[in-house]
């Protein structure tokens, strides 16, 4: 069979869909030992996706993961799909080549934040403006892992670590803004401590057609411990985190006691406890607003002096249809075809003008 | 005064202008009518390296050089025997070049005092009017002014009607050279198609040249070069990078796959780009990276999916594209590196020609990371050669370096070219689904992607093809698995597994040949890439004067063939002619141990016959450091 069969084949298969699940999360578990930290939250990230798999509707064979280097990158070897292990920084890249050539994959990128916004911060900004429709799943710790606790890109300023012994001076990334900035097409945050909400994002990052961006909170047990637990800890959670639902007002707080109003483009928390405010006074979260989206997305540094700390949005900030660059790129080559006619090679060999010699 | 009809066996003319003179255009329209006219012929054009450099300057002087004749033409000649200069920076650029006696055709209206002060001469004299071109045979004509003369009750802009002036110069050589109008003017009407006053400007001018000759009696002479003996067939003209784009495109049709082509653009590489992107109708993939390490990496993602994956570029981009080709090395997978040379360490001299990045093909990776290399060796070789690199990679699974030049890749020839019907078959067998993973199916309970077969060649096991599930990476794997190991013992074999495989392509290449020469002889000139043509013909002049000196050409590299070592040792002295300071030279050292003597030339530029059979002359019987 050749490649063009095999692609066309799949892609119909695809559209057909048959509904049921053919297989257990089990189904997904390569032969390899995990050999990750215990207590690493990537353990639950491995899980959460094998759980998820299933559910996607796409045959084990379809589904390719690639991912480049750091602790994360391990990934593809505990899959029981097709999966490399590739360099630093350049799963995007490999997956940009894969996926244009074989639209028939679902190609999940699995990349750390050293992998894709240091080393490789500049295949994933051009991954996400073609809007390759690829999943890519961010494993942010905020720590260099495998090199043994080195400062990353998303460190905060002053982190000391192990280069950094008198705090880091790096301005971290913010890596939502950072993708809604490159004009990324669906942009969403989940956490390693909830894995229900974790199941629901793959899933999503499935559905969308496009590159999904989903950055996962994950916690580095051995250098970070605990860098994100005012939002994965479930006394604090309410307070400091707020999930988004397309549609729903931004309510948080333990008793949803909390909401998110807007005053213009300015954000503001407000008590629906006291009779000032009420659910309708709030802002209603729409995906598709690229503006809002980009506000929920700076809800992540200090606040200046005076304001209040806004909570950390997870779920789904932003979702649009754009044409996919593999898409386009197929496009093309069929208007081509259309337009001058399946190439033909000895008019090729020929060229545009010949001679003969006797 | 009459008009003497001389025959020339080979005449080689440089047509010499600024960015803005049309030189280009003129040179290969002259080389289209000279092959039609059944010579052979080799052309190099040069470019300034500025996009626009200021007008009138010798940075911005951009020539084309044409050599053919009658004979076996194989290089773009040494000196030229005709010269044409559009302005004074032309002539300062390149008089160096024009043999004693040879022609120079100036045109007058740009060696005013202007463009002698752009061109930065320090006299006030124009040279048309001191003695210092007494050794050549100065044709002055004021081709500007003869153009807007005819074209005075044109109703094209004053821009447009100068920019006819290069047709006069071609007209003008039409006559010197006893060459018909026609194919020219079959094209410019092409070209011109919606614009008839253009077109009707250029072909007036352009017969305006031809009569000019005819008319003035300046020159005593006329030259014929008769058709040359090329093989009978039919023919193009093709450049390297046109053969490479062919070349490319019937690798990925004779194998059956898709063409994936992951680039980013560098001098002297990217118009395979631009060809490539042309020829989507053929189902190519181009893709135009955002560096040169996603270039080589999605070329890689491809091949992993089952395509022909290719990636180019020049040494620069090379460098940046090693950690990645590495990975391929591990993965075992096909990839195809094309490697146009250029010039000089670092960003070194873009638009300049050197064969400098052998060492880095063969050894510039990190671990041992063993590749077959390839190197064409004449602009209609790339066909053949990019052809083989496809068809190595694709069937033993490895990575391909090509190594071409801005030489080469710039250049035309004459070529003879093939038809589908008569291209070889290059076999490509994904490994088939799994039935069942079962051993009642024959089938072992796990699938092993690193198995290999007698030539150490693993299957190529693509998604999408059930049972076949597995992971593939840059850490060192184990035997058959694949699986990440870190065993002393394991890795050495991995190393010594991967190197094993690379050198078996030798029994799936053909045998070295002599090209010129005897076996057994006293010496011999060994090359490879893009001196093949100035060696061969060096050689076959030496040959004829009487000397016992033979010539091998390498195209494949590595591995190299396998009685490559026994032809060598059977010469008395051997002569490694490269554009670089000595690279192959040192492999044959150390690989094969021949007592091998370098010829170096690193100017960015090729060798001229006359020097190469100096220096080979030279060499003979020295000792051997």
């Amino acid at each position: 069979m050749t490649i063009e069969t095999k692609i066309s084949e799949h892609l119909k298969q695809k559209e057909n869909g048959n509904g049921e699940e053919k297989y257990s999360s089990k189904d997904f578990s390569s032969d390899q030992d995990v050999r990750w930290c215990p207590g690493c939250g990537d353990y639950t990230i491995l899980k959460q996706v094998q759980k998820t798999m299933p559910k996607i509707g796409v045959d084990k064979e379809d589904i390719v993961f690639i991912s480049g280097i750091g602790c994360a990158a391990r990934f593809p070897y505990y899959m029981d799909t097709f999966g490399m292990h590739s360099i630093h920084g350049r799963a995007p890249a490999i997956s940009t080549g894969l996926k244009v050539s074989r639209p028939d994959l679902s190609v999940w990128i699995i990349t750390g934040d050293g992998d894709s916004l240091s080393i490789g911060a500049n295949h994933f900004v051009q991954l996400l403006r073609r809007n390759v429709d690829v999943n890519l799943l961010l494993f942010n710790n905020q720590i260099y892992g495998l090199t043994k606790g080195q400062y990353s890109p998303t460190s905060p300023e002053g982190s000391t670590t192990k280069s950094t012994p008198f705090g880091s001076i790096d301005h971290p990334f913010n890596p939502l803004s950072l993708s809604m900035g490159a004009d990324g097409t669906f942009v969403a945050r989940t956490m390693d401590r909830d894995p229900r909400h974790m199941q629901q994002m793959l899933q999503r990052s499935h559905q969308h057609k496009g590159t999904s961006m989903l950055e996962i909170y994950q916690n580095c047990i051995v250098f970070n411990d605990g860098a994100f637990e005012l939002f994965t800890d479930r006394k604090t959670r309410p307070r400091e985190a707020i999930y988004l639902e397309d549609g729903q007002p931004l309510l948080f707080g333990k008793d949803n006691e909390k909401g998110i109003r807007l005053d213009g483009l300015k954000p503001e928390v407000v008590s629906l406890e006291d009779g000032g405010y009420s659910k309708e006074d709030l802002w209603t979260h729409d995906e598709g607003d690229k503006t809002k989206a980009y506000l929920l997305s700076q809800f992540f540094d200090a606040p200046a002096p005076g304001e209040t700390q806004m909570p950390r949005p997870f779920g789904v900030l932003y979702a649009v249809e754009r044409p996919c660059y593999d898409e386009e790129v197929s496009n093309q080559i069929d208007a081509a075809v259309e337009q001058k006619g399946q190439g033909e090679l000895d008019d090729l060999l020929q060229g545009p003008e010949t001679w003969e010699i006797k | 005064m009459s008009v003497q009809n001389k025959v020339q066996e080979e005449v080689t003319i440089r047509f010499a202008g600024d960015s803005g003179d049309g030189m280009q255009l003129t040179g290969s329209l002259f080389t289209n009518t000279t092959a039609l006219e059944g010579n052979d012929l080799r052309t190099l054009p040069e470019f300034p390296a500025e996009i626009r450099a200021p007008a009138g300057t010798v940075p911005g002087v951009s020539s084309f050089q044409l050599h053919f004749g009658s004979k076996e033409i194989l290089t773009p000649g040494d000196k030229c025997d005709v010269l044409v200069v559009m302005n004074a920076a032309a002539l300062k650029a390149n008089l160096s070049l024009l043999g004693s006696g040879g022609i120079i055709i100036a045109n007058t209206s740009g060696f005013d005092k202007r463009n002698l002060n752009l061109a930065k001469y320090e006299t006030e004299v124009s040279p048309l009017e001191d003695d210092s071109l007494a050794d050549y045979n100065v044709l002055e004509v004021d081709i500007t002014k003869i153009t807007k003369e005819s074209l005075s009750d044109s109703p094209l802009g004053y821009k447009e009607v100068e920019r006819c002036k290069n047709m006069f110069v071609l007209g003008l050589l039409y006559w010197m050279y006893n060459r018909p109008l026609q194919s020219t003017i079959t094209f410019l009407k092409k070209k011109f198609k919606d614009k008839q006053g253009i077109a009707n400007a250029n072909i007036k001018v352009l017969k305006e040249g031809y009569h000019y000759g005819e008319t003035t009696e300046v020159f005593s002479s006329r030259y014929t070069v008769k058709e040359a003996s090329l093989k009978p067939g039919t023919y193009r003209n093709i450049t390297g990078t046109d053969a490479t784009v062919l070349g490319l495109v019937s690798a990925a049709h004779q194998s059956r796959l898709p063409l994936f082509f992951g680039s980013y653009p560098i001098t002297p590489a990217s118009d395979i780009l631009h060809g490539l992107s042309k020829q989507k109708h053929f189902g190519v993939y181009t893709f135009q990276a955002e560096d040169e390490i996603a270039a080589v990496s999605s070329a890689i993602g491809a091949a992993f999916g089952g395509s022909l994956g290719v990636t180019s570029s020049s040494g620069p981009g090379i460098a940046l594209k090693g950690e990645a080709i590495g990975l391929a090395v591990m993965l075992e997978l096909p990839l195809v590196i094309l490697n146009i040379q250029r010039a000089g360490p670092s960003t070194g001299m873009p638009t300049k020609t050197e064969q400098a990045d052998l060492m880095q093909a063969m050894y510039g990776r990190n671990g041992e990371s063993p590749i077959a290399i390839v190197a064409p060796r004449s602009p209609a070789d790339c066909f053949e050669s990019v052809f083989e690199a496809c068809r190595i990679a694709l069937e033993h699974m490895i990575p391909v370096m090509y190594l071409s030049d801005g030489y080469l890749a710039n250049g035309s020839e004459p070529w003879k070219f093939p038809e589908t019907k008569d291209l070889p078959e290059i076999e490509v067998k994904f490994e088939p689904a799994r039935t069942n993973n079962g051993p009642e199916n024959g089938e072992t309970d796990k699938f092993l992607p690193y198995v290999r077969d007698k030539r150490f060649v693993r299957s190529w096991s693509i998604p999408g093809t059930g049972g076949l599930e597995h992971r593939v990476g840059g850490l060192e794997k184990e035997d058959e698995t694949g699986d990440i190991s870190y065993d002393p013992d394991n890795h050495e074999k991995m190393v010594k597994m991967r190197e094993a495989k690379r050198d078996k392509i030798a029994g799936f290449i053909p045998l070295q040949e002599i090209d010129n020469g005897v076996e057994n002889g006293e010496t011999v000139i060994v090359g490879w890439g893009s001196t093949y043509g100035s060696i061969r013909t060096a050689v076959h002049e030496l040959r004829q004067e009487g000397m016992d000196v033979s010539h091998i050409h390498i195209r494949y590299l590595s591995p190299f063939p396998r009685n490559l070592e026994k032809l060598l040792k059977g010469y008395d002295t051997v002569l490694v002619p490269e554009i670089n300071n000595g690279q192959l030279v040192r492999l044959l050292r150390s690989e094969l141990m021949i007592r091998a003597k370098g010829i170096n030339k690193i100017k960015g530029r090729p060798f001229g016959v006359e020097e190469l059979k100096k220096e080979i002359k030279n060499g003979i019987g020295s000792s051997v450091a």
